[in-house]
């Protein structure tokens, strides 16, 4: 079967607390964690954007997967901050990573399934026998304008996955998209930071289209909750996935490996695939799990996957996503946070 | 500052740590046609990215180019394999940084050409 | 081959001169020069300069200076080797005179250091662009590399280190062309704005805008043009990696050792035979390092032996009366020329309160980049 046979996550070693957020702004700490359910989120140092990120989860990934980059017939990058606007991702990426130069890229943006996409057509690839193995990540440096509720939890941090059909450690079981037009969030050519419509990002955008993608992927699978041992719905906060997922049968307990918006925030194209890569650190063989992600705009990618007896011995080959976001932190002041993330104006 | 052009042709070296090892010892990370001792024969060889310091300095005073970083550690690496190469010290409190310490290279941005140029990747060393 | 010798000297201040352009410079000192030997006519141009093209935005300096300086037509060329360009002009000029091709040939070197902001970005062009400067280090950086491996191995302390530069300071008090002619402290080097661990902004040489030059003149007609010619007893040039990472030893410097042997083989003399020395203190470290590859010191011993008056006068042996790098000014190409003149005004007995007594031979030291190349001359008064 086709599936996973190499994951990897990273997030960088930065953070800053949502105290120092609120601090600067004036507003209460206790009521935004408990609004947003999230007490922290990562942010990229200096060095870092979307594509050192995506560098370092891919080579994770190779570390698990043991394959020769050369094998690697494509490389799909999805991200709200590819570096340029034009000049592409990917080829950065396989270059980096030694793919290449026979090899395949796009760079995806679809705000926050961006990451999801390039898993859906990496996959896709192997599944028609195109290639031996196809690459697919998903990273973000997530932008928010200083003071918008987005400011919150807007991080850093990305998971890439290779997808092939020897010693796979996750088959793919089924998989479902669903997608209409809907303005919900959005950002223009040279804008510096997206804009949104308030609540109308829930029911008509979020809710509607991740219930919808999982409800018919889990049809099309003829499963139900009680059939998978985790679930991972996109976290835009920590209160809308833990809504879905209860809408759709989920317990708690089902949902909390996944839940790295806790500490994480919310890594738009690598946020519920981050979420995934969590899931995958413990999946034993058999278990399955559900990854659904949501991009404004707005649509929704499901997929079913179903751990291999292999997935045990490629767990500990890289690090755990977990143990990064509660190990060696650095917090930043929110000075420091505006001039990492480049919010004030500089000199040329 | 590097334009696009030189940008490019040192990327296998930057990136991939794409580098020569000579039969007299020498191993070298930037493209050589000879080693400095003379040899001409080599194989082509990856390094890992591992080594350690073998000095540092913590730079206050940059060229333009890096004063929004500054102050920050560089440091002299000798990799597992030999080579000898200069690298800033990333991701690492200073008082880790120390003549001994292993280290491993990381895929990072150098720098940006300003707002509109191109953006300069290569490789920075973490302590571990 | 013939002998050769030094027959006129000229010095513009060392400092901001910011209302001399690069020829300006350039043509103040050449003349004085010229008027010093008491010639009106050259056969031969050299100059010496690091970087005419980033600093000044001036290629071509030959040309522009032989017409500037009222010799429109002779040869000239410009010669680049980082900090060590104003030296090996002068060894080109040597060898063109010693071979017979020209007898009155100008060295002049020149640095036009405060037209740029970043001045740091220009130096470190003498370092390996791709694979050091590309990653952030600094020239500084790179001395300050070689000073965290020499402390720690030898056990020189920080307050031994600014004996160094507080030891430049005191020379350079008595140089009318110094751009620093006064003392510093203990307390002033420590408490300066760090620069690159170790290296405070005191242990460095100062950015500085500045030209020298000398005539030089085959040995057996000098006598026609000055009482006192000083003689090229012997020169010496090496080079070394560029990278500093390349270096085997992180506090050898070997383009210097290499430089000073055959210097000394050509002289026929030995570091005890030398009185004084203008050494290439680019950096407070450096002066220990190349003071040691010079063969005054034991490796791991100078930086003791200057903190205790051994590299004074009245020590050992005279190290940078002019107050060297440090306080006598760096414009980097003409470093190696004013280091040369300093010699001459020594051995011709014409240096002032800075007069060092019963000197029986001269030595300059002059260096590229963190090693990568080195020119040392040995002088002697006729």
């Amino acid at each position: 079967m086709v599936g996973i046979v190499g994951y990897g996550s990273y997030v960088p070693r930065y953070s800053i607390k949502i105290s120092t957020i609120t601090d600067q702004w004036g507003e209460n700490a206790s009521t935004v964690e408990n609004g947003l359910l999230l007490t922290e989120k990562t942010v990229p140092g200096r060095d870092e954007d979307s594509l050192t990120i995506a560098v370092q989860a891919a080579k994770y990934a190779l570390q698990r997967a043991q394959i020769d980059p050369q094998k690697i017939g494509a490389v799909y990058i999805g991200s709200e901050s590819h570096p340029y606007v034009v000049k592409p991702s990917g080829t950065i990426l396989a270059d980096a990573l030694g793919i290449g130069p026979d090899v395949h890229t796009a760079d995806f943006e679809f705000a926050c399934k961006a990451g999801s996409e390039a898993m859906f057509v990496a996959y896709s690839h192997v599944k028609s026998g195109n290639m031996e193995y196809a690459l697919g990540i998903g990273a973000d440096t997530s932008q928010g304008a200083p003071g918008d509720a987005l400011e919150y939890a807007a991080s850093a941090g990305g998971s890439a996955f290779i997808f092939g059909t020897e010693n796979v450690i996750a088959d793919v079981i089924e998989t479902h998209s669903y997608a209409t037009d809907t303005a919900d969030f959005w950002r223009r050519e040279a804008e510096k930071y997206p804009r949104h419509g308030g609540r109308f990002t829930g029911d008509p955008a979020y809710f509607k289209h991740v219930l919808n993608s999982a409800s018919i992927v889990m049809e099309k699978a003829k499963m139900k909750a009680s059939d998978f041992a985790h679930a991972v719905f996109h976290m835009p906060n920590g209160r809308f996935p833990r809504k879905a997922g209860k809408t759709l049968g989920f317990t708690s307990e089902q949902m909390q490996q996944g839940l790295v918006v806790s500490l994480m925030g919310n890594t738009y194209s690598g946020s519920s695939i981050t979420g995934f890569s969590a899931i995958l650190d413990i999946l034993k063989p058999g278990e399955r799990a559900l990854l659904v992600s949501f991009g404004s705009g707005a649509g929704s990618d499901s997929f079913i996957f179903e751990a291999t007896d292999k997935i045990v011995d490629v767990q500990n080959k890289a690090p755990q996503i977990w143990d990064q976001l509660k190990s060696s932190r650095i917090y930043l002041t929110y000075g420091q946070y505006v001039a990492y993330r480049k919010k004030i104006q500089f000199n040329n | 500052m590097a334009n696009s052009q030189r940008y490019t042709r040192e990327i296998p070296h930057r990136f991939r740590l794409e580098a020569q090892k000579f039969e007299d010892g020498f191993v070298s990370l930037p493209n050589r046609y000879i080693s400095p001792s003379g040899c001409k024969n080599f194989e082509k060889i990856t390094l890992s990215g591992k080594g350690k310091i073998l000095s540092y300095t913590i730079i206050s005073t940059p060229s333009d180019q890096f004063k929004l970083i500054k102050p920050f550690p560089v440091a002299i690496i000798e990799t597992e394999e030999g080579a000898r190469l200069t690298a800033m010290i990333t991701d690492t409190p200073f008082e880790k940084v120390k003549i001994g310490a292993n280290v491993e290279l990381v895929f990072r941005k150098i720098m940006e050409e300003g707002h509109s140029g191109i953006i300069n990747y290569g490789y920075k060393a973490i302590v571990i | 081959m013939r002998e050769v010798a030094i027959i006129g000297v000229g010095l513009t201040k060392f400092g901001e001169l910011w209302d001399q352009n690069i020829r300006d410079m350039f043509a103040e000192a050449a003349l004085k020069a010229m008027a010093d030997a008491k010639v009106d006519k050259i056969d031969s141009l050299y100059v010496g300069a690091m970087s005419g093209g980033l600093y000044a935005y001036q290629e071509h300096l030959g040309s522009l200076m032989a017409d500037y300086i009222g010799q429109a037509g002779v040869p000239a060329a410009r010669v680049e080797s980082a900090c060590s360009s104003g030296a090996q002009a002068a060894r080109m000029a040597y060898y063109e005179i010693a071979s017979g091709a020209s007898d009155i040939v100008l060295v002049g070197g020149v640095e036009k250091m405060w037209d740029v902001d970043d001045g740091t970005f220009v130096l470190a062009t003498a370092a390996d662009q791709e694979y050091e400067a590309y990653n952030g280090v600094t020239f500084p950086g790179l001395y300050a590399m070689m000073a965290q491996v020499y402390m720690q191995r030898y056990g020189l302390t920080r307050e031994e280190l600014a004996a160094v530069p507080i030891k430049s300071h005191k020379h350079a008090v008595h140089n009318p062309y110094a751009q620093y002619p006064f003392e510093i402290d203990l307390k002033a080097v420590l408490s300066a704005a760090p620069v690159a661990d170790p290296l405070r902004l005191l242990d460095c040489s100062p950015i500085t805008d500045g030209a020298a030059a000398i005539i030089m003149a085959p040995l057996e007609i000098a006598k026609n043009f000055t009482d006192k010619p000083v003689k090229i007893k012997g020169i010496g040039a090496a080079t070394g990696p560029i990278a500093l990472h390349d270096h085997k030893d992180l506090t050898r410097l070997d383009a210097v050792r290499l430089s000073a042997e055959r210097a000394y083989k050509a002289a026929g003399a030995s570091p005890s035979d030398i009185s004084f020395v203008e050494v290439h203190d680019c950096f407070s470290i450096a002066e220990i390092l190349v003071a040691e590859e010079l063969g005054f010191f034991d490796y791991g011993t100078a930086g003791k032996a200057i903190a205790e008056g051994q590299a004074t006068y009245g020590g050992k042996v005279v190290i940078n009366p002019s107050g060297g790098l440090k306080a006598k000014g760096h414009p980097v190409g003409a470093t190696g020329v004013a280091q040369l003149i300093e010699a001459t005004l020594q051995l011709q007995g014409r240096a002032g309160k800075r007069q060092i007594e019963n000197i029986k031979l001269g030595m300059t030291q002059n260096m590229g980049g963190s090693g990568g190349s080195s020119v040392v001359n040995i002088l002697e008064a006729i």
